[in-house]
């Protein structure tokens, strides 16, 4: 299924990843290879518009989006609320369909005959906002919910769910319902799920937004380490400058009506990246041009 | 010393005894302070009609056994046309547009109203009551069951779709269980609706059942028998309630309406 990166990986960088079962489990898991792009893009938006009719008339989302995003690259896209960051997103997890333009992931068009490839499809893994978890399943029955859809048995899937509650810190509320978790739990549990089928591919829409700073910080250190121990390809809405600065390898910055790429900042702290990067004069210079970049706008 | 939580859950078994103490406290004052005979009887005479009432075999095998049948067997009825008909109009939109303005006139008419009708079309045995029984059940569960299969998060048909689900798997994993408690809140009050619409049938025809009893105990002006009945139909609505309350609590454990301590 998964048409991942044994080829470029090892040669894109000598990062340094310890031995999870993550790890060992991804090689495991059938490459198959055929489409080994030379440039190794993951993701692939060409020139992406997105209209939305209302009984007003209608809104230009976004507007001629051109990104190419490597794998196993970070990105973060910022911007304003309404700025269109979110339907960017959705349009790369093919759950809007683009008004015009192409969207590839593997190098394969995401949409074709109208509807979404499954196969592509399913190399991708959601984060939402709110964790979406289902309240009548345990926490380990919703980690384990893709597998389930997938036709994997039981006792595996569950064996898996129990593997990445170790990971994302649930351990010992496996079998609670998710009413019974704090925000910053259900999230971890929510990220835990899209794992839960090692998907090359990680999109999160603004998932610590509903967060204390402190638990935010918390969380953005984790969600560092399970980026780089799964070598995944992780594209993250964000509001927050400083989040973005100190999770991305590149920031996307969009400007709003018509949502439109800004500009693109790299970002190339070492990892793994410790909160007192934010210190340093660099991550302060970075944070100031993209915060006048958007207050530009205002 | 119990905790504020523990004297919450044990709070309706104290407070309930209680209560019904002074409701009696407040009959034997009014029947001492003078009320009629035949308006109130003292609830020495009610206790002891209760047990005449409960010692007679027909009172089981016959009027208690065929309102539970009827309401029972409206309900079922109700239940099942209501999950169907809620699902189809929750689900095709354009159909529910069609037949909205219908259901609205249907719902506002007094039901009640309509039992004489079906006394004429079914007769004065079983079926007319077991018809009106599920009538009043339907709309509350057909409605609840509507408002269910239209009040599926958003957010969760997003999980499903960007985890590649089917028909068939976004059916089982998310729309019946989202669906559940809006079943169960329907049949609450469906269930309540089905006792009372068997009563009424009874009322207006038939020489059977519960509320038939509390006819003819009316026309033979007695009171604490009257009263008797009035008793036995409580005990009968409650413990229909009280099943389909531990239906819920098996099968939606999950869900706020079981895991806010309440009190039935």
């Amino acid at each position: 299924m998964r048409a991942g990166g044994n080829d470029s990986s090892m040669t894109q960088q000598g990062l340094k990843t310890a031995g999870t079962p993550d790890i060992a489990a991804r090689e495991g898991s059938g490459v198959t290879g055929s489409r080994a792009v030379g440039a190794s893009a993951e993701l692939e938006l060409v020139e992406v518009s997105k209209e939305f009719h209302a009984r007003s008339g209608s809104v230009v989302a976004l507007k001629d989006i051109t990104l190419s995003i490597r794998r196993r690259e970070f990105v973060a896209l910022v911007g304003r609320s309404g700025c269109g960051k979110t339907t960017m997103l959705r349009i790369l997890a093919g759950l809007t369909h683009p008004t015009r333009g192409t969207v590839l992931a593997g190098g394969r068009p995401l949409w074709h005959d109208g509807g979404r490839d499954p196969e592509t499809v399913a190399r991708l893994g959601l984060v939402f906002q709110d964790a979406h978890l289902f309240p009548w399943y345990s926490v380990e029955e919703n980690i384990a919910l893709p597998l389930k859809l997938r036709g994997v048995g039981k006792a595996e899937r569950l064996e898996r769910a129990r593997e990445l509650c170790a990971l994302v810190g649930l351990t010992g509320f496996e079998r609670s319902y998710p009413r019974e978790l704090s925000g910053g739990m259900r999230q971890r549990a929510a990220i835990a799920r899209a794992l839960s089928y090692r998907p090359g591919v990680l999109l999160m829409d603004e998932p610590f937004g509903a967060l204390d700073a402190l638990t935010r910080e918390k969380m953005n250190l984790e969600l560092q380490s399970l980026a780089m121990a799964s070598e995944s390809t992780v594209v993250l809405v964000t509001h927050s400058i400083r989040e973005a600065v100190f999770l991305a390898d590149r920031v996307v910055l969009l400007s709003p009506r018509p949502g439109r790429i800004r500009s693109i900042t790299d970002v190339d702290f070492r990892r793994p990246r410790q909160l007192d990067v934010e210190a340093e004069p660099r991550f302060q210079e970075i944070v100031k041009e993209l915060r006048s970049q958007l207050d530009e706008e205002a | 010393m119990p905790g504020k939580e523990q004297l919450m859950r044990y709070l309706p078994w104290i407070s309930t005894p209680v209560l019904l103490a002074v409701i009696l406290g407040l009959w034997n004052l009014a029947v001492s302070l003078g009320a009629s005979q035949y308006t109130l009887p003292p609830p020495g005479e009610v206790y002891d009609a209760l047990l005449e009432l409960i010692r007679r075999p027909d009172v089981w095998t016959v009027h208690m056994r065929t309102t539970l049948v009827e309401a029972v067997a409206g309900f079922g009825i109700g239940l099942v046309s209501g999950v169907i008909v809620g699902a189809v109009l929750g689900r095709v939109v354009w159909l529910e547009r069609a037949v909205r303005p219908m259901v609205v006139a249907l719902q506002v008419v007094p039901k009640v109203a309509l039992v004489p009708l079906f006394v004429i079309w079914f007769g004065f045995g079983m079926t007319s009551k077991v018809i009106v029984a599920a009538i009043l059940a339907f709309f509350p569960i057909m409605l609840n069951v509507l408002l269910g299969v239209r009040s599926v998060d958003p957010g969760h048909r997003d999980v499903m779709t960007s985890l590649n689900a089917g028909r068939w798997q976004t059916f089982w994993a998310l729309e019946f269980h989202s669906t559940l408690p809006y079943v169960f809140a329907g049949m609450e009050v469906g269930i309540v609706f089905a006792v009372i619409g068997a009563i009424v049938g009874e009322y207006l025809g038939g020489n059977e059942g519960l509320g038939f009893l509390v006819v003819d105990t009316l026309n033979a002006l007695n009171a604490p028998e009257l009263y008797a009945v009035i008793i036995l139909l409580a005990v009968l609505g409650y413990l229909l309630f009280f099943a389909v309350n531990v239906a819920k609590r098996l099968m939606i454990p999950w869900h706020e309406s079981v895991t806010l301590k309440d009190i039935t």
